[in-house]
């Protein structure tokens, strides 16, 4: 039997004002880079944000800079670049204050070509999108995570007790706001793909939280004379092979996806990838020891089944 | 010990099942089978998503608000001639407002014959407060102008539908959406721009007169730059005979490769408008220039003679879209119903040209408010690189698994792949899209397969640490794995539908095939993976457990 680990016995809640430290440090990252997306001043996608992206595969390597100049020089000062160097490929963007009548799109494919006449393109994607249409996605979006999260506490409520709904749907919002808060402070774009990814990842966490829950539940149900602090850390140390066992193989995924994947799935994989490391730290570090700080009446849990 | 025969021919007809509905999502084993087997299997498998096979998504909306000024437009003109044919002398018939049409005359009496016309056009009502003993104010009735915004996204739709069919796009798509929008996919098509600009032109041809009597009024240049059509415009602001306006003539110098325009006085009633066309072919003319001849119906034909046969010597315009095409000098009386409009077009354009003249106006100007293009070598890059990475990643864990978990390991591995079968199965019945996020979706479900793997296998191990016998251990471990594997099955789950429920586009897709894929792995991972172990334990009475 080949083991990751064997029997453990580590103390994980005696170190959760550490872990409480950390998790709330990124909690607060998280909900500056949630305040700065409702004021407008996060790096929104312009699927959310309304534009245009225009992305061109060229046949010989472009400069950065020079693209920067020539797109100035043509009234186009406020386009972002972003370059695919081993591909020769240019990401151009231009946010909401644009307006789609102008048919920017157009505009940037005629500078480059006018410009850069010695160096073919061909045209990969042009995405254009009216301010109401991000509006309306926004708004979407926030719909279903609301809804999503209300099921899940009302779920896990009914099937364990109260508290554990809550720790659960808690532990859940950290994560999504801990890869909110990191993608904010790398100044990672927002699009609706990381949204996706948000999503998925919290279904992830759910996953794993509900995993080491199960096995606290069927321990309390056993309890004899040990405390719940005690009982709820052998509940995670048993579990914990099959933690890392399951983390181990969604990130072998996850890393190929993340590092060859193509630039368009790239962003969504890191995002997924953080979210696992995230999901699988909460799960022991976030979600059980919040348990502690609502202990329940004992001999109250509900039957297993 | 339960019977394996049941389970195993559920499991055996599941994967005949995926494999029967997955054939046709790959075309070029599909083609080759015998003509009765494609009778009998489904003919339709997963389709690509437009950010993998490239193409454009549009959505647009129609400008009702321009369509309801048409309308107004529309009466205005046919007032004009029934004032004319009356022989009732007003001064002037305007349209004066969004909805609303104006009446000027000098004769008071005139007012109750003017009335009385209203009976013909119903559809709008007299503003008595508006009114004076020379003016008379009719303004478009409420629910009209409900109907004709209504109708006009109607007839948009069926425009575009007709233009796309004579492109020739394969397979696309033509909706409304919500009250309205207008959504365009059109998968795999090579020109963009040109399909864009296709759908986008509202073609409305119109024939118009030119106003050479006023012209000396004003002192109009003969060729100006293309950007200089706002300095003209301006210069005879406040000049302009009451009725006429100017308009553009587009050309290319032959030379220089520059266009230029050409202003015109032109009158502002409309003789003619493309709704009277049967059909608009491209002919080539005596220099090689493409041009379109088309051909009115029979009332428009009786008509286009009269107004030709009236108006001899004189100069009208072919109007589309407020731009001139021609304006030559009627040299004769037209009969026969056909007539040219010749222009500076390439012969694409000139093809355009006709495939919208044949398909009809639209009602009003569409507005495009989002617009996806992916072109081709994109969706080809991210098939591969996503295709790659997952095999990849698959493979990664395929090895994983065996190594940490041996012969068990390989019964793992193999629900995997049942696992993938049946998501491909499930999707290719569903005729669903396949996108980017859905590749995502699946990556996720396997990685979700793994882990149910790795929870009763963990459980198992227990038990056999507890010292049970490995028959007993394996029925421990998956009845103990039940539960948990439920419970997070089911929340997940609870994201995917309420993914499905309230997210757009992408989101979607991502959703379905989370969705389907919790259920199928549900199901290998409790009745595919137990099937096998009870299998084994059965034929063998395993004495060991490779875990």
């Amino acid at each position: 039997m080949l083991e990751i680990l064997g029997k453990t016995s580590i103390d994980f809640m005696g170190k959760r004002r550490w872990a409480f430290l950390f998790s709330g440090i990124m909690v607060v990252l998280g909900i500056v880079a949630l305040v700065q997306i409702g004021r407008g001043a996060a790096n929104l996608g312009i699927d959310f944000a309304g534009g245009t992206a225009v992305q061109l595969k060229f046949d010989q390597p472009i400069r950065i800079d020079e693209a920067r100049k020539v797109l100035e020089a043509n009234g186009l000062a406020n386009a972002e670049l972003q370059e695919f160097g081993q591909d020769n490929k240019l990401l151009i963007r231009l946010k909401a204050s644009t307006t789609i009548e102008e048919k920017v799109a157009d505009r940037v494919v005629a500078v480059f070509k006018k410009e850069f006449a010695s160096n073919q393109f061909v045209i990969d994607s042009s995405t254009e999108i009216g301010p109401t249409i991000g509006k309306k996605l926004q708004e979407d979006a926030l719909i279903a995570i609301f809804i999503s999260f209300i099921g899940i506490v009302l779920y896990v409520a009914a099937r364990f007790e109260f508290r554990f709904g809550i720790a659960a749907a808690l532990a859940t919002f950290h994560d999504v706001l801990a890869v909110l808060g990191a993608f904010y402070i790398l100044d990672k774009e927002i699009t609706l793909l990381v949204v996706t990814a948000l999503l998925t990842l919290a279904g992830y966490s759910m996953t794993d939280t509900v995993v080491v829950f199960d096995r606290i539940r069927e321990n309390l149900k056993m309890r004899r004379r040990e405390s719940e602090e005690t009982i709820i850390n052998n509940a995670v140390n048993q579990v914990l092979s099959r933690t890392i066992v399951t983390s181990l193989t969604v990130v072998l995924v996850l890393i190929p996806l993340t590092l060859a994947g193509g630039e368009v799935l790239h962003d969504f994989s890191l995002a997924l990838l953080w979210g696992v490391i995230f999901g699988t730290y909460s799960s022991v570090f976030v979600a059980s020891p919040l348990l502690l700080l609502w202990p329940g009446a004992s001999g109250k849990m509900l039957q297993r089944g | 010990m339960k019977k394996v025969g049941g389970r195993l021919l559920l499991l055996a007809s599941v994967v005949v099942l995926s494999v029967i509905f997955f054939v046709p999502s790959y075309q070029p084993f599909y083609q080759g089978l015998p003509d009765w087997m494609k009778k009998v299997m489904p003919s339709k498998g997963i389709t690509l998503g437009l950010d993998l096979q490239g193409g454009i998504h549009l959505v647009m909306e129609v400008d009702e608000d321009r369509a309801v000024e048409i309308a107004v437009d529309r009466s205005v003109t046919s007032l004009q001639d029934g004032l004319v044919e009356k022989k009732i002398p007003v001064e002037s018939v305007l349209r004066t407002g969004p909805t609303q049409i104006t009446f000027q005359f000098q004769n008071g009496e005139l007012k109750t014959q003017i009335q009385k016309l209203i009976d013909d056009y119903p559809i709008f009502s007299e503003t008595e407060s508006a009114g004076s003993a020379n003016k008379l104010v009719w303004e478009l009735r409420e629910a009209e102008g409900k109907r004709i915004k209504d109708s006009a996204i109607n007839q948009a739709l069926e425009t575009i539908r007709n233009r796309i069919d004579q492109f020739g796009v394969a397979e696309p798509i033509v909706q409304r959406q919500g009250l309205k929008q207008i959504v365009v996919q059109l998968p795999g098509v090579k020109e963009p721009k040109r399909a864009r600009d296709l759908i986008k032109e509202t073609a409305l041809l119109e024939f118009k007169m030119l106003d050479e009597d006023n012209l000396s009024k004003l002192d109009l240049p003969a060729r100006i730059p293309r950007d200089k059509e706002a300095d003209v415009l301006k210069q005879a602001e406040g000049k302009l005979p009451v009725g006429d306006e100017i308009l553009f003539e587009r050309g290319v110098d032959k030379e220089s490769g520059r266009e230029y325009r050409i202003p015109y006085l032109v009158k502002k009633r409309v003789m003619l408008t493309g709704d009277v066309l049967s059909d608009a072919r491209v002919s080539i003319g005596q220099f090689n220039d493409p041009y379109v001849s088309i051909t009115f119906d029979g009332k428009g034909g009786r008509e286009f003679e009269r107004i030709t046969g009236d108006n001899i010597k004189k100069r009208m315009a072919v109007v589309l879209d407020n731009t001139i095409y021609s304006a030559p000098v009627i040299q004769d009386r037209i009969t026969g119903g056909r007539a040219q409009i010749t222009g500076s077009f390439s012969m694409q354009e000139a093809n355009d040209l006709a495939i919208v003249l044949r398909a009809g106006a639209l009602p009003a100007p569409l507005k495009i408010i989002q617009d996806l293009t992916v072109g081709p070598s994109l969706g080809k890059d991210s098939i591969e690189k996503g295709i790659q990475a997952t095999l990849f990643a698959g493979a990664m864990v395929v090895i994983f698994m065996i190594v940490y978990y041996r012969l068990s390991g390989v019964i793992a591995d193999f629900a995997l792949v049942l696992n993938l079968l049946c998501l491909m199965g499930a999707l290719s019945a569903l005729n669903a899209t396949l996108t980017l996020p859905g590749i995502a979706g699946i990556v996720l479900t396997i990685g979700m397969g793994v882990d149910s793997n790795v929870l009763i296998f963990e459980r198992i191990r227990e038990e056999l640490r507890l010292g049970k016998a490995v028959r007993l251990a394996i029925d421990g471990g998956y009845d103990k794995a039940l539960l948990t594997i439920v419970d997070s099955h089911v929340t997940t789950l609870i994201t995917g539908v309420a993914l499905f429920l309230f997210g757009t586009g992408p989101i979607k897709g991502f959703a379905v095939t989370l969705c389907l894929g919790i259920g199928i792995n549900l199901f290998t991972a409790l009745i595919g993976t137990k099937v096998i172990f009870d299998l084994l334990n059965q034929r063998h009475k395993v004495g060991q457990l490779s875990i």
